[in-house]
């Protein structure tokens, strides 16, 4: 599974959006993603991934969060910053 | 309806144990914040905290008695002893049965906690201490307090978060106005800077990285502290009378539940908080000429406490000078809106403001006077201190010139 469908997954189920609705344009805003929601689904992925995603709810980081596609891009990142 | 005053103070805090200390670095700006020195750090992400450092229970207390205390109860029990000195008051037998002791926690006894799931889950002991229970039960503070100073009357702990400690001194307020208790002593009392208590903060990503900005642009979050504060609360004609020294009186409470979100703050809500305060209080918002601010250092608490001024105060928000402590404490939950209280206490007796300190540049969206890193001397007739407390449970006090 690629990085982008993992995190569609993670995100379909904390939501609770259908899987197939999401895209890597899908903004997490539109489809109700509150600022608790974005610190649960940052704690799945790095337990998923066994990585550390520096984010702080105070802080425009969370532009780095505003689409799915750019999500998976920055979990990707630290993945291979992981292997590397 | 008896007036209530403010007769004695103790603190225990990060920038210091005697009431002089804690008041000149709120007025200088000298942050109590830095680098965690009491517990390990190879594990924390965190780096920073407002610790109280230095401190060595024994040197207040008998092993015997501190076998039986969490760090948070030993702190409560040095802040009423201080407080009562303060006040200059002593109980006879009758005034003991009917004293109040009201003291707000967060979370109790964390270090208790902490040392015992260590011993559990990381140490694989099958036995924890056998004073656990009695060290982390979060009365234990309120409870050694009335023990160490004989006091019998109505006692009992308030748990609402970073309201705890204005919870504690409002509701004792309101118990010496009506005549239940004679005399009250109340405040907060927080020692959640342990490996676990940090971690669970961290998880919720609200930590500041480097310093807590309250009210500024750049800031990026709270920092936790630690400490105690009691207050001698008693009625103005009790302490005349005895001519105790009087630093303030306290004229009214307010509390609201926002209903809405567990952690981010409402305007609505904490908006009703303070305007409950003021009605009960029976005073003209345009008479207050102070606010301690909750302001956390948080993005949106900030933010949304500018907007609950402007949307209380109206014209005259422009007018306030307000200041947060939390730059130079911390936030040490439970303990915050006692060390505040305490401060506000100060704020009118001395008639100087205290800054927000750390402050950097102006927010828009924090467009009020915060009274940014120096401390003001100006006339202060009344002011209040706000309390906004995760779960949305919010408390205000409202204080006035004695």
């Amino acid at each position: 599974m690629n990085m982008l469908d993992e995190v569609k997954g993670i995100i379909a189920k904390q939501v609770e959006v259908p899987l197939d609705q999401l895209t890597a344009e899908t903004r997490l805003a539109d489809i109700g993603i509150e600022s608790l929601d974005v610190i649960e689904i940052v704690f799945a992925l790095e337990e998923k991934f066994d990585i550390s995603i520096p984010f702080n709810a105070n802080e425009s980081a969370a532009e780095a969060f505003e689409t799915i596609g750019a999500v998976a891009d920055a979990v990707q990142k630290l993945v291979d910053a992981k292997a590397a | 309806m008896n007036r209530v005053v403010v007769t004695g103070v103790g603190v225990v805090s990060p920038v210091g144990n005697t009431r002089d200390e804690f008041w000149s670095a709120l007025v200088d700006g000298r942050s109590g914040i830095g680098p965690f020195e009491n517990i390990p750090t190879d594990r924390l992400v965190c780096k920073i905290a407002a610790e109280v450092r230095n401190f060595d229970p024994k040197d207040h207390l008998e092993s015997k008695q501190l076998g039986l205390m969490d760090r948070f109860a030993v702190f409560a029990v040095l802040a009423a002893r201080n407080a009562v000195k303060d006040s200059g008051i002593t109980f006879d037998e009758e005034t003991a049965l009917d004293t109040a002791t009201i003291i707000g926690t967060g979370v109790g006894g964390q270090n208790t906690i902490d040392d015992s799931y260590l011993r559990l889950y990381g140490q694989n002991s099958s036995k924890v201490h056998p004073f656990t229970v009695p060290r982390l039960m979060p009365n234990a503070a309120a409870s050694h307090v009335t023990m160490d100073l004989k006091l019998r009357g109505p006692t009992f702990s308030i748990v609402s978060a970073c309201s705890s400690g204005t919870h504690a001194i409002g509701t004792a307020f309101h118990m010496v106005r009506s005549g239940q208790a004679p005399v009250a002593l109340a405040g907060g009392s927080e020692a959640c800077i342990t490996v676990g208590g940090v971690k669970t903060w961290e998880a919720l990503r609200v930590l500041a990285t480097e310093a807590c900005r309250p009210f500024s642009k750049g800031r990026n979050g709270l920092v936790l502290g630690e400490g105690a504060a009691m207050l001698v609360l008693e009625t103005r004609d009790s302490a005349i009378a005895r001519g105790a020294p009087i630093y303030c009186e306290i004229t009214g409470f307010g509390m609201t539940a926002d209903a809405a979100d567990i952690t981010s703050p409402d305007a609505f809500g904490a908006g009703r908080a303070i305007k409950a305060a003021l009605r009960d209080a029976r005073i003209d918002p345009g008479s207050i000429d102070y606010v301690n601010a909750h302001g956390t250092g948080t993005t949106i608490n900030d933010k949304t406490e500018t907007q609950v001024l402007k949307d209380v105060f109206g014209e005259h928000a422009r007018k306030l000078a307000i200041s947060s402590n939390k730059a130079v404490l911390g936030h040490s939950l439970g303990a915050a809106g006692a060390l505040e209280a305490v401060a506000t206490a100060m704020t009118l007796k001395e008639q100087i403001a205290p800054p927000t300190a750390n402050y950097l540049e102006p927010d828009p969206e924090c467009d009020l006077d915060v009274v940014p890193n120096t401390a003001r001397k100006m006339p202060i007739r009344a002011a209040i201190s706000n309390s906004f407390a995760f779960g949305g449970l919010n408390a205000v006090l409202a204080f006035a010139k004695h």
